[in-house]
């Protein structure tokens, strides 16, 4: 690990070490969550500060790519890179080359030609950020990839477990509804199991995927679990005519999170954007139980500790080490 | 008339000193080897060279030449990713002496005049004979049957829609039914298509977590039961084509047990790979029918052995870098294979002691030879020289750049292979040397 060095009383910008990226939680150990968790709580605190701005990554460059739509995850990244100085551009598929037809190949070459430091891209299909970091020399965070993975979303989910418990060990959190169209859930599960938490997943038996965690089709299941996180029916990813469930009003009945399915001192979290009165009851989505707004605070400061984590790989909150040659 | 075309010559030639390993002919020891104008004349001690060229083989196995009744060349359509010239000089790389060529072309080959056109160039640019499958229905659409009798007299190799399954049992068993007027075979690719639709990995617990779109292994075996049941109500034969799925090879054995002349192949990227390969998300796993698990893989091994599955047939499926060089679930299905056949299985199933070379060898060879009608590749007096000599030492790595396929998507590329094709004899022609 490269610390931040001072010289002469001087701070120099992080060091440069070898090239990570962001693709899948399987890429983190548990140093690098406790890492990126306590750099964000750092973050957290300097925006409680009158100037937010830090100067940390000045003339650095980041660029958000983002193939599918986003408010959350893009403005947050966008936000994230300007609170810490990067240059950032973001570009959407709608307006660029893609609509005339250009290959995901061409575009990270031709992004790549402005030397971004860091490339952060959503793309609807498995293995994009995968292909853009074989492609590329930048770093590549991957803000969603298909049904794949979501590891910035995880992180901030752990971000806001660990402020409401104080904890991220032995938690059980119950993921419900549509597991098997959701990157979320995937990068949740293996996020949990690697702080030493565990899922269940909770849903109809066609939405439920095998092989990430245990499952359930009562949705009696939650009652027991410290946290029930409520997903989100993808229809977009849903092929026409797939019947996965008969219709919304079913689903509902049989697996909507209403007041009377939530145990007092649960709570409910949900990565957006929500379907009201479909997966989640407007009532719970606002109740004290719900860690809905704290998920999307954590978005900010846990993006930018990933920002930072990558181009410095350092703690933010440096002890100092004076440079002896 | 035969149905391969092109390739083959007259070249004299003596190897010396090689193990001659033919598992049919009941040969296995070390012999010199005349070949006279293409023709195996002698198999004995000190032969007069009398002039030939001689092949030091000490050290070396020679064997009989494979055969792959399932080639994609590309040609017409995708000349840029295959052509017969190309795709037959891989083959002969490979230690093929006979590939049948696919016809899920652009267009198909549905029409007489198309394949006597494809024979012809066959006859200048093919490397090895090859035999040219024409599609079983119309465009290979599934609903009306091709004219079969025209296509035979073309010189069809068979028939086949691979690429797709016939979706409607009832056009399969008109299929069926009226074939028997060419007494050609017919090929099927088995998927059911309600079932895959949007799959792009093995329906198993890597694809759960990977989140991609399930391709389970009833999607295959639904339609080889299926088409099991046709071929004993018609009494005519079916080949299952690239079986992956334990159920289908189930329902393969108990057809053939109770008399259903039912024949299949499988590819050796099922023979070596789970659906382990794919966590990678490189697009050079992505195959159709798709990679599946451990058990899955060894039910395919033990088929092969006990010859339940009697051939061995590369699916070699090229495709341009572009299309690959895509996430995941946009790449096309399919991956190149016959130059890394040989090499693949020897250091994946021989060496870890899982099949014996000698039935490796049949099912390259007698055993696709025996289901299409191609006359086998043997060493013996009087035959015509289809040999492939073999290095089983030699320790090799797999370089896109070396590949004489117009494709690099090979899921073997910079690995290493113990057991490597030295030269490839080809209807009496030498074919490939290196």
């Amino acid at each position: 690990m490269t610390d931040l060095r001072v010289v002469g009383g001087q701070l120099l910008p992080p060091a440069v070490r070898e090239r990570r990226h962001l693709l899948s939680v399987s890429d983190l150990t548990r140093d690098d969550v406790e890492r990126i968790l306590a750099a964000a709580r750092s973050f957290a605190d300097s925006q409680e500060r009158e100037t937010k701005k830090l100067p940390t990554l000045r003339g650095r460059v980041v660029l958000n790519v983002f193939y599918e739509a986003s408010t959350r995850t893009s403005s947050s990244f966008e936000l994230a890179a300007k609170r810490l100085s990067a240059d950032t551009i973001t570009l959407r598929a709608s307006g660029s080359s893609v609509e005339k037809g250009e290959s995901l190949k061409d575009t990270a070459l031709t992004l790549s030609a402005y030397d971004p430091d860091v490339i952060v891209l959503r793309h609807p299909e498995a293995g994009a950020a995968d292909l853009v970091a074989r492609l590329t020399s930048a770093r590549v965070v991957n803000a969603g990839d298909g049904r794949h993975q979501h590891p910035t979303q995880a992180l901030l989910d752990l971000y806001t477990l660990r402020n409401a418990f104080g904890r991220l060990d032995g938690l059980q959190v119950a993921i419900v509804g549509d597991v098997a169209h959701s990157r979320v859930a995937r990068s949740l599960v293996q996020a949990l199991n690697l702080v030493g938490s565990s899922a269940i997943l909770v849903g109809p038996p066609a939405l439920l995927p095998p092989g990430i965690a245990p499952i359930s089709h009562d949705i009696e299941a939650i009652a027991d679990v410290d946290v029930v996180y409520v997903l989100r029916m993808q229809r977009e990813r849903m092929l026409e005519g797939e019947n996965f469930v008969p219709s919304l009003a079913e689903y509902s009945r049989y697996y909507g999170i209403t007041a009377d399915r939530v145990r007092p001192g649960q709570f409910v979290m949900h990565p957006g954007p929500i379907n009201r009165g479909v997966e989640l009851a407007g009532d719970v989505a606002d109740s004290e139980s719900s860690l809905v707004l704290e998920q999307v605070r954590a978005g900010l400061v846990v993006r930018m500790a990933i920002l930072y984590d990558l181009l410095t790989a350092g703690p933010v909150a440096v002890e100092a080490t004076v440079e002896t040659a | 008339m035969t149905i391969l075309s092109g390739g083959g010559g007259a070249d004299d030639l003596v190897v010396r000193g090689a193990r001659v390993l033919d598992p049919v002919e009941g040969i296995d020891t070390v012999v010199d080897v005349r070949i006279d104008r293409g023709v195996i004349t002698q198999l004995g001690t000190e032969i007069d060279a009398n002039g030939h060229r001689v092949v030091d083989a000490e050290g070396l196995v020679l064997a009989p030449a494979f055969v792959d009744p399932h080639v994609h060349l590309r040609t017409p359509g995708r000349e840029d990713e295959e052509t017969i010239e190309s795709g037959t000089a891989a083959a002969a790389a490979g230690g093929y002496c006979a590939i049948l060529a696919i016809p899920n072309t652009d267009p198909p080959v549905d029409d007489p005049a198309l394949l006597r056109g494809l024979r012809e160039r066959a006859e200048t640019e093919a490397q090895v004979p090859v035999g040219f499958m024409a599609a079983l229905t119309k465009r290979q659409a599934g609903a009306e049957l091709a004219e079969l009798g025209a296509l035979a007299e073309a010189g069809a190799a068979g028939f086949t829609d691979d690429g797709r399954p016939v979706a409607a049992a009832g056009v399969m068993r008109r299929a069926l039914q009226y074939n028997a007027v060419t007494g050609l075979p017919i090929a099927v690719h088995c998927e059911e298509a309600t079932l895959t639709r949007g799959g792009h990995a093995h329906a198993g617990d890597v694809a759960g977590e990977l989140g991609i779109e399930g391709w389970p292994a009833l999607g295959e075996s639904l339609m080889v039961g299926r088409d099991v049941e046709l071929a004993r109500e018609t009494g005519r034969p079916v080949h299952l084509m690239h079986l992956s799925a334990r159920e289908s090879v189930e329902h393969l054995r108990r057809g053939q047990e109770s008399g259903v002349q039912v024949t299949a192949e499988v590819t050796p990227h099922h023979l070596c790979l789970t659906d382990d390969a794919i966590r990678t998300l490189d697009p050079n796993f992505k195959m159709n029918p798709p990679l599946r698990s451990d058990d899955h893989r060894s039910a395919l091994i033990d088929a092969l052995r006990d010859g339940s599955i009697a051939a061995v047939a590369t699916d070699h499926a090229p495709h341009a870098s572009s299309e690959k060089e895509v996430p995941f679930e946009a790449a096309p299905f399919g991956v190149i294979g016959l130059e890394t056949a040989f090499g693949a299985l020897h250091t994946h199933l021989v060496e870890p002691g899982l099949l014996t070379l000698e039935t490796v060898l049949e099912r390259m060879s007698a055993g696709p030879a025996a289901i299409f009608g191609i006359e086998r590749p043997r060493i013996a007096v009087g035959a015509r020289a289809n040999v492939v000599l073999l290095d089983l030492r030699a320790s090799w790595r797999v370089h896109a750049g070396k590949l004489r396929s117009r494709s690099t998507n090979s899921w073997l590329l910079d690995q290493r292979l113990t057991g490597r094709v030295r030269m490839t004899i080809a209807a009496g022609r030498v074919a490939y040397d290196s």
